[in-house]
């Protein structure tokens, strides 16, 4: 086989990934448009909103002519969305995220990139623009973009726990961070510090496994991270689980106060749970956030 | 050498020590935590720092230890070797060991059991180190001592005989007992019945040692020869204990006209108690009778109860024939009378007319004073004489006055004769009437005496012929032929020289008569033959029996004298079977008539026992089956203790099946669930050749079509359905796709009764050669050929290439062009009617109702249709555009052909011809 040949072959390969991903992205983004708004949002490429009177300040290139020939008055023909949102989304890829309990559950890592895209699907649809955290994809708006986003949430990463990414944050753009929020919270703090410096509020969604929930373990057990840096070996895996559900509990609600601190928003689903009620909490809370 | 505790007694007691070590184990196994299970997990990071509150392992259960512990001590005494019954009481000593077989046909009945309990007592005397020999009292052979064991796996050549022990084999078996040296202990074996010398056997056995006797309380019956009485068969049975009645069954067991061996009749055979005979008496069609090779008792396995039968129950049918019955009431004068009287009571008669009789096939035709026979006659005289037949005919008046043999030897006659015959010592003659000669030894009368009064006052009188002398078998005292024969074919001819009746001779009258007729095997024998009447004759065994009443070819059996055969006792050199004789069959059974089975009567010094004994019973193998069971159990217990099961059902239901002796298999098809899928709604199916590939494409092709009539069209059809053509119902189909290839197998019957059903009931195949790129239409390609060979058994009616005007040309599409994943134009549908003709004006012709059950072609469709899960083609086609349109084109042939399925001649009613002109743009 010719290099081209089977580079073309490897890329294609990849690109099999992607429409199963987009496709269950965008048909969990179809239900809510459905579900929730129904056709009156159908209109959202006009960019009609409503007449208002001019106000001082207003350039006369906005007033309406044709709107304001009918009378005395003078009208601006406001326009619904003008000042496009931006939202950046993080994906924790890491390896943790990659765990399920069982095979007939989605891994933590496939739920968050499903909720992810989903999001993105309906906000570009919405005429936001959608980028990464991060200068690898800034903001964009256009169908596009959910191609580039899916392309780049198909990567996976070998580290144990994931770093959310807080550079180059626009200001007053919304955040979307989704992980299981396992690692070390410290980097987490800083970057939701530097998110509220700039005014940027958003949305913590913290994906688990059920099993990470309930601690269904037994016996002598030797516990190892997904990427097998950490481990613990305990003789008595039952006795743990009170301890190990406070400790969870504990976590939560430090995430809980962090994002109550910098007006974020935070939410726990579970791989276990259906993805639509995930997508629909976040669609609100995006959208609180934005209103 | 048995440690006894009670019923339960151990081969290697020393081993039950190791039960001490079981506390010990307790304690290593308290103190052995279970191994770790490694566990990938996320939250492992919220566990860190987290120490165990409780240091000490989790401590294994104590039913746990106590699971093991089990098993444990089940393995140690499984090894220990426990035997339940053991046997302690028996054979003390180490003297050697005699086992003495009565070994004859009265213990073929229980002989497994006997050899059971012979080879279980001589392997105890090989656990004791004893040495043993085997002695069949019916067929001595010299003893030679050997480790009782190895003596034990010998026994398998110990067979019950056909014979008991007699006064030859008896000796023989006392001078074989007599050369042991030295002290031995006897097992004696009996078969239950006494005979003569069994007391000094057994007298010699006891002055060497103690004697033990084992023998069944069951009686021994036997049958005594059939005999032919009043037309019945009589058979009467005897037995060896009188106390208790019993019934039996005896079956008649003879060839089918088929011939194939089966039982002819039943009759139940009752001793009433306290007697120790019975009879049977059996009724059966002559033809029936002729058939019954042998008799013997249901369930019982011994030659004693086998009766063979021969030639005694088998009657000769004879017809007799004369000429014309001119002189009506004289009876005695008849021709026939006295051949009647001799013949009647050995032979079934056949009157009538040659042509009538001769179908029947007798043994024999009698023809009495007939010269003329027509030429019919003659020839079927003849043909009948040639494959076997024995014909006999008689002198008299009307033979000596007609023309016959008097130039030129007749065919049906043994010699020329001479006009007119002879007559001497009448009144108008001189000299006295004639009398017999001595028959000469090359005779088949040879040994018959000749009675002094038998004179012959008339004959027909031989011409003199070079072949004279030797067909002559009996003469008168001046050497006149008396009766002479020819061979012709593979029978006989025999002309009797005098009258069948007293006109011409005393013949008729004589005891001679009837004897010389036996002796031209023309009446039956009946009854068995004294040794005399069998003296000087030797007999070759045709099938022996055995000691089971096994009947076997005698192979190289020597041949025995006939009054041997009668009268000496059964043994090596006498066996019961069938002999062939000169001129029959004879029958030695094994009982003599009105011969007594009688019981043994045992002195009391010796001990006698049963058969049936309490056998030692190993246990080790059921204790260890026993700790591999408790061990499987641990498995599944500490895998559930440690958490690896909880988490894994799976595993578990693994762990579960391997622990089940047997999964039952899962009925592979629920027909009700196939019938619903493939009826709850519409589905195309395909027939599974068994080539995974091959049914991949076919069921990817038809999803493919399946999603193209989805969207173009109203038929909206479910997933395809592969169909295994041995089980499933096609009638739930209304299209198949059948793709050939090579290897499939053919079909059975039932699937092409189905098959045609399905065609003629409406159903449509497509079958697809999948070859039309190297191959026309035809058998010019190895699928073709299959093809041919798999359509061969069906109802497929005649074929054409699809015309031009064919209904699958316009069912959904217009379309003139078929084209599959290859081009090929060929493509055969049921032949239009030959009247079928176009109409002035009309674009096609009115052609045949219903749907053509067939479509052949070999464009291999299914891989131009073939869609993968996301609906992409799964096969190039073509080049470029020009492939995408003959991909377009095959999906628009499979709508027109699921159209056509579904609708039939819809398309061709006269009613479309308008719409259809107006798109040909015409």
């Amino acid at each position: 086989m010719s290099p081209e040949a089977s580079l073309r072959a490897r890329a294609e390969a990849q690109a099999a990934s992607l429409p199963p991903l987009l496709a269950r992205a965008e048909h969990l983004a179809g239900t809510v448009l459905l579900g929730e708004h129904g056709r009156r949002r159908a209109g959202m490429g006009d960019d009609f909103w409503q007449y208002r009177p001019v106000q001082a300040g207003d350039s006369r290139r906005m007033i309406d002519w044709r709107r304001s020939a009918r009378g005395d008055a003078q009208f601006v023909r406001e326009r619904e969305w003008q000042i496009a949102q931006s939202v950046i989304l993080w994906v924790d890829q890491s390896a943790s995220m990659q765990f399920s309990s069982d095979k007939s559950l989605p891994s933590k890592l496939e739920r968050a990139r499903v909720l992810a895209l989903a999001t993105a699907i309906l906000l570009i649809r919405g005429g936001e623009r959608v980028g990464l955290s991060g200068t690898l994809l800034p903001p964009r708006r256009g169908n596009n973009q959910i191609l580039r986003l899916a392309e780049f949430f198909s990567t996976e990463s070998a580290e144990d726990y994931g770093v959310p990414e807080a550079r180059a944050m626009l200001p007053q753009a919304r955040g979307l961070f989704v992980s299981d929020f396992m690692g070390d919270l410290t980097p987490l703090r800083e970057a939701l510090t530097k998110a509220a410096d700039r005014g940027v509020r958003g949305v913590l969604l913290q994906v688990l496994d059920p099993s990470e929930e309930s601690f269904p373990f037994r016996g002598r057990t030797i516990f190892e991270s997904m990427g097998g840096s950490l481990r613990h070996e305990t003789l008595k895996a039952g006795e743990l689980r009170d301890r190990y559900l406070r400790r969870l509990a504990q976590r939560k609600d430090e995430l809980g106060q962090l994002a109550l601190r910098t007006g974020w928003q935070y939410h726990c689903h579970h791989s276990n749970d259906a993805a639509q009620m995930a997508l629909m909490w976040l669609w609100q809370a995006i959208n609180r956030g934005t209103a | 050498m048995f440690a006894t505790l009670s019923h339960i007694g151990f081969a290697t007691p020393w081993l039950l020590w190791a039960l001490v070590g079981l506390p010990v184990l307790w304690i290593l196994l308290r103190a052995v935590p279970p191994a770790p299970i490694r566990r990938r997990f996320p939250g492992v990071i919220l566990l860190l720092g987290l120490s165990d509150e409780d240091t000490v392992s989790d401590k294994t259960p104590w039913w746990l230890i106590l699971l093991r512990m089990l098993a444990a001590a089940a393995v140690i005494i499984g090894l220990a070797g426990p035997i339940l019954n053991p046997d302690t009481a028996e054979q003390q000593g180490d003297a050697p060991l005699v086992v003495i077989f009565d070994g004859s046909w009265a213990g073929a009945e229980g002989w497994p059991r006997r050899m059971e309990l012979a080879g279980q007592l001589l392997r105890e005397a090989g656990r004791e180190g004893r040495v043993a020999a085997v002695l069949s009292l019916s067929d001595p052979r010299p003893v030679s001592f050997q480790p009782a064991d190895v003596i034990a796996s010998q026994l398998e050549g110990v067979e019950p005989r056909a014979w008991g022990p007699s006064a030859e084999t008896l000796s023989r078996a006392a001078a074989i007992l007599s050369v042991v040296g030295g002290e031995f202990e006897t097992l004696w074996m009996s078969d239950g019945v006494s005979y003569p010398g069994r007391a000094a056997v057994l007298q010699m056995a006891e002055d060497r040692g103690p004697v033990t006797v084992f023998e069944s309380d069951s009686a021994v019956v036997a049958l005594h020869p059939a005999q032919f009485a009043d037309g019945e068969i009589l058979i009467s049975a005897t037995r060896s204990r009188s106390s208790l009645a019993s019934d039996h069954v005896m079956r008649a067991h003879g060839r089918d006209p088929a011939g194939v061996s089966r039982v002819l009749a039943t009759v139940p055979l009752q001793f009433a108690a306290g007697q120790d005979a019975a009879e049977v008496r059996l009724s059966l069609p002559a033809e029936l009778r002729a058939r019954v090779s042998r008799f013997d008792l249901q369930g019982t396995r011994s030659a004693g109860a086998v009766v063979l039968s021969d030639d005694s129950l088998r009657r000769r049918e004879v017809a007799l024939i004369t000429g014309r019955q001119d002189r009506e009431g004289l009876e005695l004068l008849s021709p026939l009378h006295y051949l009647h009287q001799a013949l009647a009571p050995s032979a079934d008669l056949l009157d009538g007319a040659i042509e009538e009789v001769i179908p029947a096939n007798p043994d024999v035709i009698i023809l009495a004073d007939v010269a003329d026979l027509t030429p019919a006659e003659e020839t079927a005289l003849v043909t009948w004489v040639e494959e076997g037949g024995l014909l006999l005919r008689f002198a008299g008046p009307r033979l000596a006055a007609s023309d016959l043999a008097r130039s030129e030897e007749h065919p049906l006659l043994p010699v020329r004769l001479r006009s007119g015959g002879r007559t001497v010592g009448g009144a108008m003659s001189w000299g006295a009437p004639k009398a017999l000669a001595p028959f000469k030894e090359e005779s088949p009368f040879y040994g018959l005496p000749v009675p002094e009064d038998v004179s012959i006052s008339a004959q027909v009188v031989a011409q003199p012929d070079p072949t004279l002398a030797e067909r002559v078998i009996a003469e008168l005292s001046d050497g006149t032929p008396l009766v002479t024969r020819k061979p012709l074919g593979q029978g006989r001819v025999v002309l009797v020289h005098v009258s069948a009746n007293a006109e011409w001779s005393s013949l008729p009258l004589s005891g001679l008569f009837v004897q010389m007729l036996d002796r031209l095997a023309v009446s039956s024998v009946t009854g068995q033959p004294e040794a005399a009447d069998l003296a000087g004759t030797t007999w070759q065994p045709q099938r022996v029996l055995d000691g089971f009443g096994r009947l076997h070819d005698a192979g190289t059996l020597p041949g025995i004298a006939g009054e041997d055969l009668v009268e000496a006792p059964l043994g090596p050199q006498v066996h019961p079977g069938l002999y062939q004789g000169p001129t029959r069959t004879l029958a030695r059974n094994v009982m003599q008539p009105d011969q007594q089975i009688v019981a043994a009567e045992w002195p009391s010094s010796v001990r006698v026992e049963g058969l049936e004994r309490a056998e030692p019973l190993m246990l080790a193998g059921y204790l260890l089956a026993l700790a591999l069971i408790l061990l499987l159990l641990d498995v599944i217990a500490a895998l559930a203790l440690s958490g690896r099961l909880a988490l894994r059902p799976n595993k578990a239901a693994v762990l579960l099946l391997l622990a089940l002796p047997l999964a039952q298999p899962q009925p592979a098809h629920a027909d009700d669930s196939f019938a619903l899928r493939a009826t709850a709604e519409l589905a195309l199916g395909y027939i599974r050749t068994g080539d995974a590939g091959v049914d991949q494409v076919s069921e990817a092709g038809l999803r493919g079509l399946s999603e193209t009539l989805f969207f173009r069209t109203s038929v909206e059809p479910a997933e395809p359905i592969g169909v295994d053509l041995e089980r499933d119902e096609l009638a739930l189909f209304p299209f198949l796709y059948w793709p050939i290839t090579e290897a499939q197998s053919i079909p059975s019957v039932e699937a092409y009764a189905r098959l045609n059903r399905y065609l003629r009931s409406g159903g449509m195949i497509l079958f697809d050669t999948r070859d039309a790129d190297v191959a026309g239409f035809g058998t010019s390609s190895p699928n073709g050929r299959k093809l041919r060979r798999l359509a061969e058994p069906l109802d497929i009616p005649a074929l054409e290439p699809l015309p031009v005007d064919h209904v699958l040309t316009r069912t959904f599409y217009l379309l003139q062009d078929f084209p599959g994943r290859h081009m090929g134009r060929d493509i055969w549908v049921e032949a239009a009617p030959a009247d079928a003709e176009q109409v002035e004006g009309m674009p096609f012709r009115n052609l045949n109702d219903g749907v053509t059950p067939v479509v052949i072609g070999g464009n291999d469709w299914a891989a131009a249709w073939a869609m993968d899960a996301r609906g992409n083609a799964m096969f190039p086609i073509g080049r470029g555009f020009s492939g995408e349109r003959q991909r377009e084109l095959a999906y628009r042939f499979g709508v027109n052909l699921v159209m056509h399925v579904l609708t039939g001649n819809y398309k061709s009613d006269q009613v479309h011809v308008p719409a259809l002109l107006d798109r040909l743009g015409q």
